[in-house]
């Protein structure tokens, strides 16, 4: 089979608005994948509901496009059960952190082998510009109209402080630099969170392209991604926002691995069959 | 004495828990039939808590109010149960227990034995419990062969010590109930029942977890929640025989997204839960009936609203299992009568649930799934779990419009088909669709009427019992069953039967003339506004009146006295 961006890519008109962040990380996805060599019929495209959880629609692979906030456990248990499958959830910062904050809270302790992409665009985009949970204080909002007083929700560190395996944030105007994290993110054994800045042209008007190309920089090169402290500590920079890979370790087992079902049976659940004489020797026992 | 039922009335914590399945199992391998089930309160240490044993010639399976002999391990649990307790109740209590207190002052006349005292002398105060296990195991006339197996069976594996100390502690506890034959005339024997071979001990729980292993379940996720969690432990405890994904879930929603999917994913998964957990289920539930995920939903049922009596009874949830959800979809719900039934129902479910890509309910409540009973062997050589799903080619549309409304279900991974599915309204190949002139109304029928339509075969009718012809009925569903049929037994009234449902939406054909043909019809419900009385009449017009309704919501089970008492009143 020969990979190509344009493989991954589906024929129906795409619902996001001229200029939106989503297109070009969709297009960065896209050549990555192709760069993998990941066939569609191996890829498991996991979502909740917003613009940015239209990704998967668009991308050819196999979908499973659930309900709001409720992307990461569907991801999990597909994952869970049949581990040969490469699973990427892509939802918004609304859907992940806010609507799943628990789901995103309980996955990272699991460490279950997915690719958690988080597009956020700091604003709710199909429900027409209120705050999301990363929107920056004082920004004025149809519903927060003296201005949003919550302190910005903290992905990365909250990540890095669960115990997630991989953290990192990217910018998909840094083409280059996205599309290697994501080369990574998609690699990495174990729960990869990626929360991409992208920018949403119809209802955010603070944090823009241009606002997150000025606001952002890259990790320097000497970054140690297993330095968990030190992870955290570039986590907590709110000024400029550094881009890159925070936080990385790999080797720790995952959810699959440590459930006693795979223990002797490295098949994915649908291959299997009920032991029946076994059980006939539980209700025996019963005796 | 044909039928002896035992109260063992106890603190949380004080370990009547060890009582009763050693007592259980004794009786059990003694030969005869046995019953147990147990009330208890929302708390680890302390209260009262009871468990009854029934111990019998013939088949027992339901509560009694009566009981024939108490033994109480506090004087705080005399009195929770002092209104079952009557002249002919014998009590046999640990003497330290009225140290400090003269029972007649409690107006009772107990049997007072030294438990603790012999215990001290074994070693260990904790050993007292098996004293009085010895003691009402000798009462009975069992060999004490037989309880000394049950010990070694459950206590070799804590040392030899341990082990040596309780079978010293039994045997001093037969000791004394040899005496208690011998100087008070107290003697209890039952005629051992034939054909006790292989018969098996099963709470309402273990039936549903193993009923779903034989449905081929090997995925769970689950957030505890009384009286459910049994189902999750069983299914835990099975993991690595039977290859089995368990999740402990961080919320019930999570649970019920995980569940669909796995799935998904071509796992046959379970949630287990109570009304509340299922109130955050709903939403999740919802998306099974649009995305056409097959389902298998345990609902263990306690009195609500909110909280409610959490270790407590109840069938307060039938609408909430038929209603839940937003949006218009197909559904089946059971609510079996039967520890039996409990297994072949939930292994049921799973091919119902996989051959129509719709949720199953398994609708069980805390009475049912806490009590336990020895039923025949269960045979499951000709069981085979049948998977639902297909191997799919390129161009696989997961949502296929077909002549009978179901698509054929792929897996990922299966074929070279891509399995697209979508929590929108969606098109043949699972894409997000505003179409609402041709995708959307037969997107609808496919999952609504269509389905119902292929859900119709599956349908079960009723249980009647005794007669088939009786003039009068008395409704009953999901764990009533026992309860009604045990007085009808005791009533012996030619003219009265049960009719008892499992199948409880939706509901048989049949139902609507068993109902009008029928003289007098009464129901008996464990809730407060006869959600049943009231689904029979919407589903099939008859309607059961008002004084004929008993309906019960003290989160108290039934007892065989209370419906023998109900139906005197009715003229039976």
């Amino acid at each position: 089979m020969e990979f190509n961006a344009k493989m991954y890519d589906m024929p129906q008109e795409k619902a996001w608005c001229p200029g939106c962040g989503n297109f070009q990380l969709h297009s960065i996805l896209r050549e990555v994948l192709a760069e993998l060599s990941i066939p569609p019929q191996e890829l498991v495209f996991v979502s909740g509901i917003g613009q940015a959880a239209k990704l998967p629609q668009y991308t050819r692979g196999h979908m499973f496009n659930g309900l709001h906030g409720r992307s990461l456990p569907a991801a999990m248990a597909i994952n869970a059960a049949n581990p040969s499958l490469k699973v990427i959830v892509a939802s918004g910062d609304g859907c992940t952190y806010g609507e799943g904050g628990n789901h995103f809270l309980a996955q990272m302790q699991r460490n279950p082998d997915i690719v958690n992409i988080v597009h956020n665009n700091m604003v709710y985009g199909l429900t027409k510009g209120q705050a999301s949970p990363t929107s920056s204080k004082g920004m004025r909002t149809r519903v927060q109209v003296d201005g949003v007083t919550n302190e910005p929700f903290n992905p990365l560190a909250v990540a890095i402080a669960m115990g997630a395996t991989f953290v990192a944030r990217v910018f998909p105007g840094n083409k280059a630099q996205t599309k290697e994290v994501l080369k990574q993110a998609i690699q990495h054994k174990g729960y990869a969170l990626v929360d991409c800045f992208v920018q949403c042209v119809a209802m955010n008007k603070v944090n823009t392209f241009q606002w997150y190309k000025e606001h952002t920089y890259e990790l320097e090169a000497s970054h140690d991604p297993t330095d968990r402290q030190m992870a955290f500590q570039r986590a907590l920079e709110s000024e400029q926002y550094p881009t890159g890979v925070f936080y990385s370790v790999e080797g720790r087992p995952v959810f699959w691995e440590e459930c006693a079902a795979y223990r002797h049976n490295p098949e994915p659940l649908f291959r299997r069959s009920v032991d029946m004489e076994k059980l006939q020797d539980v209700l025996d026992s019963k005796a | 004495m044909e039928d002896v039922s035992i109260v063992i009335a106890a603190s949380a914590g004080q370990g009547i828990q060890t009582v009763e399945s050693l007592l259980v199992a004794i009786f059990k391998k003694a030969g005869f039939h046995v019953y147990a089930s147990k009330e208890y309160e929302s708390r680890v240490r302390g209260g009262s808590n009871t468990t009854e044993l029934r111990v019998a010639g013939h088949r027992v399976a339901a509560f009694r109010r009566r009981i024939d002999i108490l033994i109480p391990f506090t004087l705080g649990s005399i009195e929770h149960v002092r209104s079952r307790i009557s002249d002919d109740t014998v009590i046999i209590a640990d003497k330290i227990l009225f140290k400090n207190t003269d029972p007649s002052t409690l107006s009772i006349n107990p049997i007072l034995l030294p438990f603790r005292e012999k215990a001290m002398e074994i070693g260990n105060w904790i050993y007292a419990n098996v004293v009085a296990v010895g003691t009402i195991s000798a009462l009975f006339g069992i060999d004490q062969s037989v309880g000394e197996e049950i010990l070694n069976a459950r206590f070799s594996a804590k040392g030899e010590q341990v082990s040596e100390e309780n079978l010293k502690a039994f045997r001093s506890g037969c000791i004394m109930g040899a005496e208690l034959q011998s100087e008070r005339a107290l003697s209890i024997r039952i005629p051992a029942p034939p054909h006790m071979e292989g018969e098996i001990l099963m709470n309402g729980n273990e039936a549903v977890a193993l009923g779903a292993i034989a449905g081929g379940c090997n995925f769970i996720s689950a957030y505890p929640m009384s009286p459910s969690t049994g189902v999750l432990d069983t299914l835990a405890s099975l993991s690595e025989e039977f290859g089995i994904v368990v999740d402990q879930a961080e919320d019930e929603i999570a649970a019920m997204n995980k569940a669909i999917g796995a799935w998904y994913a071509g796992a046959r998964a379970i949630v287990s839960t109570s009304g509340g957990g299922f109130a955050l289920m709903t939403e999740g539930l919802s998306l099974a009936g649009m995305t056409e995920s097959p389902l298998v939903v345990h609902l263990a049922q306690r009195p609500g609203p909110a909280t409610g009596l959490p270790t407590r009874t109840a069938q307060e949830d039938l609408n909430h299992a038929i209603y839940s959800g937003h949006g218009e979809f197909c559904r089946l719900v059971f609510a079996p009568g039967t520890i039996e039934q409990a297994f072949h129902i939930t292994q049921r479910a799973f091919q119902i649930a996989d051959a129509l890509q719709i949720p199953v309910f398994v609708l069980t409540d805390q009475d049912f799934v806490d009590s336990y009973y020895n039923i025949p062997r269960i045979d499951v050589s000709d069981l085979v779990a049948e998977h639902g799903f297909v191997s799919t080619d390129d161009g696989y549309r997961r949502y296929e419009l077909t002549a009978d409304g179901l698509s054929p279900r792929g897996v990922p991974g299966l074929g070279e088909g891509l399995v697209r599915v979508d929590s929108d309204e969606h098109d043949e190949q699972g894409h997000i669709t505003e179409d609402m002139d041709s995708v959307r109304p037969a997107m609808v029928e496919k999952r609504v009427h269509k389905r119902i339509q292929l859900l119709q075969p599956y349908l079960e009718p009723p249980t009647v019992y005794p007669h088939p012809q009786a003039s009068s009925i008395l409704v009953c569903w999901g764990s009533n069953y026992q309860v009604v049929k045990e007085a009808l037994d005791s009533l012996g009234s030619p003219d009265l039967s049960m009719v008892h449902f499992h199948n409880v939406f939706p509901l048989h054909p049949d139902t609507g003339p068993m109902l009008s043909n029928a003289g007098k019809v009464m129901i008996m419900e464990n809730n407060a506004t006869g959600q049943f009385a009231n689904l029979l009449r919407q589903q099939t017009g008859y309607e059961i009146p008002q004084e004929n309704r008993h309906l019960r919501y003290s989160g108290k089970p039934w007892s065989v006295e209370e419906v023998v008492e109900m139906l005197k009143k009715e003229g039976f």
